[in-house]
């Protein structure tokens, strides 16, 4: 029930090549994160919309391997 | 399938807010769930708190019906207006409490 760092921001980059992305490690246990993600491909979706985005783009692993995910969403 | 999403339906539509969350409003058993219960306590705001640890049905049916992985979700006036994080945003944004104020809750 982990998952690591560099993971998430591999499939975050392929879901939104344009994107800036900022991960944090809240708790240190590769389980607990914060993500900030810029990226055009936001524009003209509700935050609903923005964050459904990101959860597709990585494939079924959040709310299993990866427990917590604090999502800030900005268009670019 | 159907049911439990007849089931959901049925919930969201008989009451202005609710929060599908991990434990009840009195005692929340996951940190998310707590910051949006207490926001909406903050508020004022009478809402119904779906347990959906008490509720494996629910608990799998809410992700699916709304199309979000995680608990808690916060629907209010049969929309779904996001998890933790949106709501917390909108809260402190002085979204929430516009949408509540319209549909006078």
């Amino acid at each position: 029930m982990a998952i690591k760092q560099e993971e998430i921001h591999k499939l975050l980059k392929e879901g939104f090549p344009d994107a800036d992305i900022e991960i944090n490690d809240l708790a240190g246990d590769d389980n607990h994160y914060a993500a900030k993600i810029r990226s055009s491909q936001f524009k003209g979706k509700t935050r609903v919309q923005q964050h459904q985005m990101v959860y597709a783009s990585l494939k079924g692993k959040m709310g299993n391997e990866l427990h917590a995910l604090a999502l800030t969403t900005e268009e670019k | 399938m159907t049911n439990i999403n007849e089931k959901i339906k049925d919930i969201i539509n008989n009451n202005n807010v609710v929060l599908f969350m991990k434990g009840t409003p009195e005692m929340p058993q996951c940190g998310f769930s707590m910051t949006v219960s207490n926001i909406l306590k903050k508020l004022n705001v009478k809402f119904s708190g779906i347990d959906v640890l008490a509720d494996p049905e629910i608990r799998q049916g809410i992700k699916d019906f709304s199309n979000w992985p995680t608990v808690p979700q916060l629907y209010i006036k049969g929309e779904f207006i996001g998890g933790c994080d949106i709501a917390k945003e909108m809260y402190e944004k002085g979204e929430l409490q516009k949408i509540l104020k319209v549909n006078i809750i």
